[in-house]
């Protein structure tokens, strides 16, 4: 019986809309573009988040990063000439890391320069970092083809490198790497292996600068690539006093030992206990602020509730405009209710009862924010697409921003076609039948 | 022991209906309402009983009542005072739910302008009442294409009020009035709105019914309607001012 009647009233109420298809349809539009914006913008927000959080966590979730800052007051006084800047992470502040804190597992200390790179006749400028055989067990790379930095390159100071594969793009146009040698400064340095990009191209430098500070910072802006040599012989072969020449104040002379130290803590929960020994073990040692402490889950936490914040802030831009395309819906439903005055009064007159009125231009109500639900949740499902294809955005629907998207328009329907199918069952039916 | 309890009572006792008594009674029925500022005594103490069968003509001028005196018998509205009984059943207490429901399952309206619905066909239209009345949808079909066969639009079953004649469409609400098969079946002025021709179409198959023995109120200007009815109200000024018995 209920059912039947479901089915009657529905079958009518598709009747009367059909009856009227553009003003449906013009109706529908604002439960269409509603339901659709609040779909593709938790789908923007969602993607734009995961890309970020996905790229904290290639930094790793268990490191601490460690970088060598050039002290403020220094900075102030980089007028005066010649002096020789020494500040920074030094070889012992690694060593004491992995002697004196049982929390760490590995400890990489790093030396990273910028530098120019030549293979044959080309040329491109790049990242060299000096690092220790166990660099891949706590950054994203991979190792393509060859090897790693070993333990014995490290021993012998060997003249090897290790290129990434944005490097093997810009300098082996047409030369299989391994093998081959690069010169890096006056030396030549043998591929021994080729390992994936440290980052990806687009959101990953943002986000590397925005983790690292200052100089590298500048120095790796528009480097192409890194190329890994074993540390001490970067050490051997650089040195440590790099020389700047700026414009005014002439040249600078700074030495740093290491611009790095990545220390990667025994689980994610010891990450924080850790940092803090970290800093009271290098506020000990060093007497200017020359370092900077970065714990990349700290930054996935900022950026989960940036995303929260984004998303809060497209979800309800989305759902006013829900709510606009419900006040038109409500609207409109008034007025097909004065329109059809007549038809409710012949229906009161043949035995339909205040109920049975409302019922009905409920239904159609309802039908209308369904099918604009439904045709909504399709265009909200295909703009993230075009987005992801045109704009080279990362998006992400859930099924969560699908079923709320159509609760809310759900709810708009019943909301917003109350107050019609109310002002319609309660018309006088001697009223409504003179009506012209 | 009040009126309506007694006819209970011999409602109960009788099963149905007794043949003698009136399917449609009033005592001194009033209905009042203000129009602005000024009370309107549009019924004063009617008294009526209409038996089953009867073909009734209410007539009068215009501001007589009689539409009030039609809302009335078609339990669209509330009497002021007294008491009307359709069916045994004392209705003038009833609440809108109630009323609603008797309206559908005793009461056949056939008004002056057609009433059906454009956005249904003719099946359609005359389903409505069955509707309500919470018939299924196949047994409601079947009837509603008999009645549509009865009134001769058997081969027009699909097609809209706006595709048919002033007089197929009349002939549609007919069929529809037909369809719950009320106690009475009234009419507001069926001829009114069509020319002489289907109106006389229209009379020919009210005076069928009226032979198949169903119970007809026809309120009306046209002195052909009052000439087939077997009994001729006269309103004037909310009392019944004469009543002819035409029957031969």
């Amino acid at each position: 019986m209920f059912l039947f009647r479901v089915k009657r009233t529905v079958k009518l109420g598709i009747k009367s809309l059909w009856m009227h298809r553009m003003r449906s349809i013009l109706t529908t539009l604002g439960i269409i573009f509603g339901v659709s914006s609040v779909i593709a913008m938790l789908a923007i927000g969602e993607g734009a988040s995961k890309h970020a959080q996905e790229q904290i966590a290639k930094m790793g979730s268990q490191n601490i990063i460690i970088k060598s800052v050039k002290p403020p007051e220094d900075q102030e006084a980089t007028g005066q000439q010649q002096s020789l800047l020494e500040y920074g992470l030094t070889y012992s502040d690694a060593e004491r890391f992995r002697n004196s804190i049982p929390e760490v597992e590995v400890v990489v200390p790093n030396r990273i320069l910028s530098k120019k790179v030549w293979y044959r006749n080309r040329r491109i400028d790049t990242t060299v970092i000096g690092t220790v055989p166990w660099y891949p067990e706590l950054a994203p790379i991979e190792l393509k083809m060859g090897r790693f930095i070993s333990s014995v390159d490290t021993h012998y100071t060997q003249g090897i490198c290790v290129v990434d594969e944005m490097v093997v793009d810009k300098l082996f146009v047409f030369d299989y790497p391994l093998g081959q040698d690069v010169k890096i400064g006056s030396d030549y340095y043998r591929v021994v292996g080729v390992v994936s990009p440290y980052e990806s191209k687009s959101n990953g430098n943002n986000l590397n600068n925005g983790a690292s500070s200052g100089q590298t910072q500048s120095q790796e802006g528009t480097n192409v690539g890194r190329i890994y040599i074993p540390l001490t012989t970067v050490r051997n072969r650089f040195g440590e006093i790099s020389i700047q020449i700026s414009g005014s104040s002439g040249a600078n002379a700074e030495r740093v030992e290491l611009q790095e130290i990545i220390v990667k803590a025994g689980n994610i929960g010891k990450v924080l206990p850790t940092r803090d020994i970290i800093d009271t073990l290098l506020d000990r040692f060093h007497k200017k602020a020359d370092y900077q402490i970065t714990i990349p889950i700290a930054l996935l936490k900022q950026a989960k509730e940036s995303a929260r914040i984004f998303s809060i802030v497209l979800g309800s831009i989305a759902a006013i405009s829900l709510l606009v395309g419900g006040i038109g819906i409500m609207n409109i439903m008034l007025a097909t209710v004065s329109e059809r005055t007549r038809e409710i009064g012949i229906r009161r007159a043949l035995g339909a009862k205040k109920r049975d009125i409302m019922l009905q231009f409920l239904s159609e109500t309802l039908l209308l924010t369904l099918i604009g639900g439904i045709s909504g949740i399709i265009l909200g499902v295909v703009m993230p697409l075009l987005v992801t294809h045109f704009a080279n955005m990362p998006t992400v629907i859930t099924v969560y921003s699908l079923v709320l998207a159509f609760g809310i328009s759900a709810t708009i329907g019943v909301m917003f076609g109350m107050y019609p199918a109310y002002r319609a069952a309660n018309m006088d039916p001697i009223e409504s039948l003179r009506h012209e | 022991m009040d009126k309506s309890e007694e006819a209970m009572q011999q409602v109960a006792e009788n099963g149905k209906l007794n043949k003698d008594m009136p399917i449609l009674s009033m005592k001194k029925l009033s209905k009042n309402y203000l129009l602005g500022e000024v009370e309107v005594h549009a019924l004063r103490e009617i008294n009526l009983a209409i038996q089953e069968g009867e073909y009734i003509a209410i007539m009068g001028p215009s501001g007589s009542g009689k539409s009030t005196l039609l809302n009335m018998i078609g339990c669209l509205d509330h009497p002021s005072s007294g008491s009307y009984y359709l069916g045994g059943e004392d209705v003038s207490l009833l609440d809108d739910n109630r009323l609603s429901l008797i309206r559908g399952e005793r009461i056949g309206f056939i008004f002056q302008s057609f009433n059906l619905i454009n956005q249904l066909n003719v099946v359609e239209n005359i389903e409505v009442s069955m509707y309500y009345q919470g018939i299924a949808e196949r047994a409601s079909f079947k009837r509603a294409k008999e009645l549509a066969e009865l009134v001769g639009l058997g081969e027009r079953l699909h097609h809209r009020p706006f595709e048919l004649s002033g007089g197929q469409q009349q002939r549609v609400a007919i069929a529809r009035a037909l369809a719950n098969d009320p106690l009475i079946i009234l009419a507001d002025e069926p001829t009114g709105n069509l020319d002489s021709e289907s109106g006389t179409d229209i009379l020919v198959i009210l005076d069928r019914l009226h032979k198949e023995g169903k119970t007809l109120i026809s309120v009306t200007h046209d002195e052909r309607i009052a000439s087939h009815a077997e009994r001729v109200i006269h309103l004037f000024d909310g009392k019944i001012s004469k009543q002819e018995d035409q029957r031969v």
